[in-house]
């Protein structure tokens, strides 16, 4: 791991430092990132699935030199594996043993220290860490239910956790905290209260060349630009799902393993599957929608 | 340190004319955007921008009425003076930024005032596209105060039928003496109590909750005498516990889900009449449902949704359209139930294309008249299989 780096000083420092862990982004989210970095407040990404918003977090831990934990969050998402849980088989044999030994009474004291507790995630992202305060992600919050969403509440605006039969754990650094949302459900207003807003969009045709000259060195660049050309005209579509910037990079990985020079109908009809996920879309464009879309690019080259 | 203090006063007349326009933004809000600015400095325009917004908007539907707000409020500094004036004390009603459409209307409420712009003036470009259509048939509609009978009514309703709604098993426990599954951390508890002696197990079960329901109403001329009775079902589900979402067609969809919340039944559906512009005119149902499965789908519909669709069936769109987007509802939905009045005249024969475009992909097809069917659809949400369709959408 990286030297821990200090936070940027400047705007214009976020957007440098995003662009060092080779994260395409707009002036918009460099100051939304560094506002959150310096009011230390949680950072809540929504956006279309495939758009970068997990990347954002990994590329801020990476670039500042920092742990990353993360939370994947599913629905029933309880505090045993948010927060923490007790070890409880070491406990019964920590029982066992204490009336073996004739010291029944004493182990009540030690039976619920830091010994018998298990850290799960929210916990850890409390502790001190070496390289100081880490990068908490909190992984599509969509799909945890209301009530975990309410204990986040607490955890988010005083960074403290309570465990009833330890006491409350404080962060003596607040962590870096990154929530992302595909919007499968609206995130609470209270939490959105708490959190600095960003609703992460599909780069423009420009950025997107950028990523994809990052990600996918070995495309060719005339291959590059028809294809970038092709996925924004089909997010102009009316599709049930639109392709994200993931389905681009795939997209691209897809046509350099064909080793394909250039972009014909019968190329994108054999890898579409790589960039729509729905039958309907992918029946929508296969075969004449497609090379109309690519006749309208060779038009315009 | 001067030119500071006014940065400050700008943006907390900022915020109060965002607050005005409808954006919920708070005292605590109007601090943080004096401290985002501290930190971003102001020698570009665009950080001044974007750290405004990355404090005060938290919806991306809000960011256009921020947008227009913003442009207006720094560039043009007469129409400041203006909006000074209409900050004078007001009773402000609680409003929130949920439309996008409604929230664009009400700033442009807001800014323009009583009087006509001067000649002088530079006139404001404000794209009122979205918010206003020539060939939609744009009629408010009042409702009336609800009777007493209908009062009665629904709390029958919501007595006997929906008490019983079929509930779902989620991956919450609650401690239950004859669960199947033990709670150890009680258990443990329960232990230390009696100095490590195991009295009892404690034991956990699977806590339910009623599935959220989906209302899709249509509002079009020929359902004009049942809308409203729906619409104050739809508030009275609102009002409790379970999470309801609602939505009105004629011509184009609205999500109305915000404005029932209100607890007053007579003021919820006063504010749903206000802002819902296509009342008692033509019908798209196919454009209306495809806009609720390509919008709102995926955002409403998680945790096995039930979804009752209210309308006649009577429908202008091309069949073939409407049969796609019934099929793709069917798919994410849990179950779909379509309520028809047509259905109460005995000789009903489901000829109408659209009804027939439709039939297909309902689990149930029920009558919709008055409330008492409406307390029949208590019992069928309470009694009907709950045989999750599990479909791959």
């Amino acid at each position: 791991m990286a030297e821990a780096k200090s936070l940027p000083e400047d705007v214009s420092a976020a957007e440098q430092l995003l662009a060092e862990g080779d994260y395409v982004a707009g002036r918009d989210l460099a100051t939304v990132i560094f506002l959150a970095l310096h009011m230390g407040r949680p950072l809540l990404l929504e956006g279309e699935a495939g758009v970068g918003k997990t990347e954002i977090a990994k590329v801020l831990a990476a670039t500042l030199g920092r742990d990353l934990i993360r939370l994947q969050c599913f629905e029933g998402l309880d505090l045993a594996s948010a927060a923490y849980e007790w070890n409880y088989p070491q406990q019964m044999v920590a029982i066992r043993l204490a009336e073996a030994e004739g010291s029944g009474s004493k182990i009540s004291d030690s039976l619920y220290s830091g010994d018998f507790l298990i850290e799960r995630p929210l916990l850890k992202a409390l502790q001190p860490h070496a390289s100081g305060p880490p990068v908490l992600l909190i992984d599509e919050i969509d799909r945890a239910d209301e009530p975990f969403e309410a204990f986040l509440l607490e955890l988010l605006s005083d960074f403290q956790l309570t465990i009833p039969e330890l006491g409350t754990v404080s962060a003596d650094e607040p962590p870096i905290v990154v929530i992302t949302s595909n919007r499968t459900r609206e995130v609470h207003d209270a939490l959105r209260r708490r959190c600095l807003y960003h609703w992460v969009d599909f780069p423009t045709l420009e950025s997107e060349m950028k990523i994809l000259a990052l990600k996918v060195p070995g495309l060719g660049e005339e291959l590059r630009d028809k294809l970038v050309t092709f996925i924004h005209k089909l997010r102009d579509e009316d599709l049930f799902k639109q392709p994200g910037v993931a389905e681009s990079i795939d997209w691209a990985h897809a046509l350099t393993q064909l080793d394909a020079v250039t972009l014909t109908p019968d190329v994108v009809d054999d890898t579409l599957g790589s960039l729509l996920k729905y039958q309907d879309d992918i029946a929508r464009i296969r075969g004449s929608e497609a090379a109309r879309l690519l006749a309208e690019i060779q038009a315009a080259a | 340190m001067r030119e500071t203090s006014r940065i400050a006063d700008n943006i907390l007349l900022f915020c109060r004319t965002l607050r005005q326009a409808g954006l919920p933004v708070g005292p605590g809000q109007v601090i943080e955007a004096s401290q985002a600015i501290l930190k971003t400095g102001i020698e570009r325009r665009d950080d001044f921008y974007f750290g405004l917004r990355a404090v005060l908007v938290k919806d991306p539907g809000q960011s256009r009425l921020f947008d227009q707000a913003f442009h207006v409020y720094f560039r043009n500094p007469r129409l400041l003076e203006r909006m000074m004036g209409l900050l004078l004390p007001t009773l402000v009603t609680e409003e929130d930024g949920g439309g996008g459409d409604a929230t664009v209307r009400r700033l442009l409420e807001t800014l323009a005032g009583e009087e006509e712009p001067r000649g002088d003036e530079v006139v404001i470009e404000v794209d009122r596209s979205g918010s206003y259509s020539r060939s939609e048939v744009l009629r408010d509609k009042d409702f009336e105060q609800m009777s007493l009978e209908e009062q009665a009514a629904a709390k029958v309703l919501l007595r006997n039928g929906l008490d019983m709604l079929q509930e779902i098993p989620t991956r919450r426990f609650r401690p239950d003496r004859r669960g199947r599954r033990y709670d150890l951390r009680r258990s443990m508890q329960l232990m230390l109590r009696t100095n490590g002696q195991l009295v009892e197990v404690a034991r956990k079960t699977r806590r339910c909750r009623p599935p959220a329901l989906v209302l899709i109403a249509d509002i079009s001329g020929s359902m004009s005498g049942y809308s409203r009775m729906f619409l104050h079902f739809a508030h009275a589900l609102s009002s409790r516990q379970q999470r309801v979402h609602s939505f009105v067609f004629g011509t184009r969809l609205t999500n109305i889900t915000r404005w029932l919340a209100e607890r007053d039944v007579d003021r919820a559906l006063a504010h749903v009449a206000s802002e819902v512009r296509d009342w008692d005119g033509g019908t798209r149902i196919a454009d209306c449902l495809e806009r609720f499965n390509m919008d709102w789908g995926r955002r409403v519909l998680s945790g096995r949704a039930v979804v009752i669709v209210l309308s006649d069936g009577l429908e202008k769109d091309s069949r073939a359209r409407l049969e796609v987007q019934m099929q793709r509802l069917r798919r994410t939905a849990d179950r779909l139930i379509w309520l028809n009045p047509l259905l109460r005249f005995d000789d009903f024969e489901p000829l109408a294309s659209g009804i027939k475009a439709m039939l297909p992909y309902v689990d149930r097809f029920l009558p919709a008249h008055n409330i008492n069917s409406l307390v029949d659809l208590g019992g069928v949400l309470s009694t009907g299989p709950s045989t999750a369709r599990r479909h791959a959408a």
